[in-house]
């Protein structure tokens, strides 16, 4: 029961990760999951006037098919595997947060509900702070040629010099957003 | 069958990504302030074991389900939309805590505000496909 009711260890994490890369490969396909955007605009009608999106889609429903599947693994793991106890965090981090104007994670919690609480939808500050986010995360991904699995993953294991710097863009963007916007945006 | 099979390996993904709480905002805060281990425990322990799973796989000439040999393309060589690509997803991540697969994850886990963030990654990639040939690669 252990393995459906606390965490997983992070070593145990990277070898499931690296499981799911191999049946990708195995089923002839590769692990990346940015590439599902692409899809959806596809699917949407933009490849009428835009050549980047005029390709088969088809070809990539295995993806969205992979996606939808990651769906529902977030529903059954929250619903019938989820923790409830408070998420072992680094105290320095809950101190920094902290001065952010967040408050501890409740039981259960993955995600700061001065965030991600639904009711925040109203508050028009977060409702652009996730939208723009989803903007930075699709442009940089598609520019980039991949996320976090498609380079930093399946990039970095098959030795590729452009995943690397990838991965390197990923910490510049990400160090300075932790480190000197959120602190803007987050004044308390 | 096989459309079975990735939706199977789909579920397996959405569950390691939510019980590794490499979904959570909380988690990737600690990996960018660089307080934990735990985010580049899983990583790294992914990267090197996918390092010998190439390896591996190259080197005993495995065959995929098709019985076609598997072989791998090299990422194009584009350094400039690497860096500046991949600092603006940086930003990205870190506002929001998630990258492409944990959005779904999250959305599947009841945290639907992540359905805005997913809209909003589906306009920046409508974007980029625009604004894709004026852009240094």
């Amino acid at each position: 029961m252990e393995i459906i009711q606390s965490s997983w260890h992070w070593g145990f994490s990277g070898f499931m990760i690296v499981l799911v890369m191999f049946c990708l490969i195995y089923l002839g396909q590769r692990f990346g999951v940015s590439s599902s955007f692409k899809a959806f605009c596809s699917i949407a009608g933009a490849g009428k006037g835009i050549s980047y999106f005029d390709y088969d889609w088809k070809s990539q429903s295995w993806l969205l098919l992979f996606v939808l599947g990651s769906v529902a693994g977030g529903f059954i793991a929250s619903n019938f595997m989820a923790n409830s106890s408070v998420m072992p965090l680094a105290d320095d981090t809950l101190q920094y947060l902290s001065q952010l104007g967040f408050s501890e994670p409740s039981p259960g919690s993955i995600a700061p509900e001065e965030i991600f609480e639904l009711s925040n939808l109203s508050n028009i500050k977060i409702l652009s702070l996730l939208l723009a986010g989803g903007m930075l995360i699709g442009f940089g991904t598609r520019y980039a040629g991949g996320c976090t699995s498609g380079h930093a993953i399946s990039g970095l294991s098959n030795l590729q010099l452009p995943s690397l710097v990838a991965v390197i863009g990923f910490f510049v963007g990400g160090l300075a957003m932790t480190y000197f916007i959120l602190p803007l945006i987050f004044t308390s | 069958m096989k459309n079975i099979s990735f939706l199977l390996v789909g579920i397996v993904f959405g569950i390691t990504m939510f019980k590794s709480e490499a979904i959570s905002w909380y988690r990737i805060q600690e990996m960018f302030l660089f307080d934990s281990f735990h985010m580049y425990g899983i990583i790294g322990v992914a990267v090197v074991l996918g390092a010998a799973l190439h390896q591996l796989i190259k080197r005993s000439g495995l065959k995929n389900i098709q019985g076609d040999q598997i072989t791998f393309n090299d990422k194009p060589k584009t350094y400039i939309a690497s860096i500046i690509g991949g600092t603006i997803f940086g930003l990205g991540w870190a506002v929001t805590g998630a990258c492409p697969g944990p959005i779904y994850v999250l959305i599947g886990s009841g945290y639907l505000s992540f359905v805005l963030v997913l809209l909003g990654g589906l306009i920046g990639a409508l974007l980029y496909g625009i604004l894709r040939s004026k852009l240094p690669h």
